[in-house]
């Protein structure tokens, strides 16, 4: 139990999948401009990880890593190389199922979330979070945890940089820097912030 | 006529200097950062992708009369798919040590938004070889900035370019020190936020 409140712990604020790993940063520069947007795709990350996450660890377990068929009778076939096109297909598969399921039972949370959805099976933050479980031999609980925090902590950054960016209208940003140029800036700001976490042992 | 007028260099000098898909176009940073630790690793890196990037582009130009419209995403991403399944293989049998380093990296290839934004604004509509100039171009744009970011971080970070000391020694005994921070992933950040404003400074210059 301790080691998963570490591993979410370390996920959402150390380990931040988009401060210290830089995933997901196409969608963050370009949603952050607005707070509602960015609550929703917020929200959306941490929903779409929480189920992808695991299932892309029962797949990967039994059947792609190293040894995985010997249930079916082929111990020494290793399909581990075809991780990359298979996550990416249940990526795109779960995403488009999510997205029928809410339309059915939830259409206000689906309009809400609607026009993001989409656009979330081309967040790398998704994939990576995938890889970075197989790299780091997860166990399938260790990975739902994995797959919320890294949720959380993208909601997370996401939120604070859409606020930070309301009170950047007010600033006197010089012209080059303006747009994408101070939102690096800030982000890299923000980064240092968070790594002050690292100084909590647990 | 002389080689600087033809589409084919158009195609392949456009996208490296005014329209450079990281900084002009912020494309793609997702995976750029991360690699910039050292030189060696952002090269790899910025080779790997433009291997991808002007395969895929060439292979889905070639098919683009045949790709039904609405499945035509599925057919982008697994032709990208697997050319990064290609290009990680190529670098655990030659390059061992570098790809650990890249780790995830490389996979990360497959959700970089050049790759699937070039596939579909430009292959989906020019000839193969366009769109491999296309590829060419758009991929040097990218190494040309994860490499200047990797410059600045190795050598400020830790004193070394590719792995060798270039600050001289008698620099350290006079009390010169490397800046830990630079190799942090904030620092990371920061200087891409500094080179966009020195590109923007440069351009609005002219």
């Amino acid at each position: 139990m301790e080691n998963l409140i570490s591993i979410f712990l370390n996920s959402v604020f150390v380990g931040n999948i988009l401060l210290a790993y830089f995933l997901g940063m196409c969608s963050f520069v370009a949603i952050s401009k607005n707070m509602e947007t960015s609550i929703g795709l917020g929200f959306a990350v941490v929903f779409v990880l929480s189920i992808t996450a695991p299932v892309n660890w029962l797949i990967y377990t039994y059947l792609l890593s190293p040894g995985a068929l010997a249930w079916v009778g082929l111990p020494t076939v290793d399909l581990s190389y075809l991780k990359f096109i298979t996550f990416i297909a249940v990526i795109a598969a779960m995403v488009q199922a999510v997205e029928m399921v809410i339309d059915r039972f939830s259409p206000a949370l689906y309009n809400a979330l609607g026009v993001f959805l989409p656009l979330i099976t081309v967040n790398c933050a998704i994939l990576g979070t995938s890889l970075f479980m197989v790299e780091r031999e997860y166990t399938f609980m260790e990975s739902l945890v994995f797959g919320i925090g890294s949720g959380t902590g993208w909601l997370l950054a996401i939120v604070s940089m859409a606020a930070i960016r309301i009170k950047l209208r007010y600033a006197d940003v010089p012209e080059g820097l303006q747009g994408f140029g101070i939102t690096m800036i800030v982000t890299g700001l923000m980064a240092m912030g968070f790594m002050l976490f690292s100084g909590i042992t647990l | 006529m002389k080689l600087t007028k033809t589409d084919h260099y158009k195609a392949f000098s456009v996208p490296l200097l005014q329209e450079n898909p990281i900084s002009i176009q912020m494309l793609g940073i997702c995976s750029a950062l991360a690699v910039t630790v050292q030189m060696k690793t952002a090269i790899v890196m910025g080779l790997s992708l433009t291997f991808v990037l002007s395969f895929s582009n060439l292979t889905i130009s070639l098919m683009r009369n045949v790709i039904p419209r609405n499945i035509r995403m599925i057919v982008e991403l697994s032709v990208i798919a697997s050319l990064v399944i290609v290009a990680d293989e190529i670098l655990r049998a030659f390059l061992y040590d570098i790809s650990k380093q890249l780790s995830v990296f490389v996979g990360l290839i497959i959700t970089n938004c050049i790759v699937m934004g070039r596939a579909e604004t430009y292959a989906l509509g020019h000839t193969p070889g366009l769109s491999f100039m296309d590829g060419l171009g758009n991929g040097a744009g990218y190494s040309s900035v994860l490499i200047s970011v990797a410059f600045i971080r190795e050598l400020l970070g830790s004193g070394k370019l590719l792995g060798y000391q270039v600050i001289p020694t008698m620099a350290y005994d006079l009390g010169y020190e490397n800046m830990g921070f630079m190799l942090l992933a904030p620092a990371a950040f920061i200087i891409i936020g500094l080179l966009v404003w020195l590109q923007n400074w440069l351009t609005h210059d002219r």
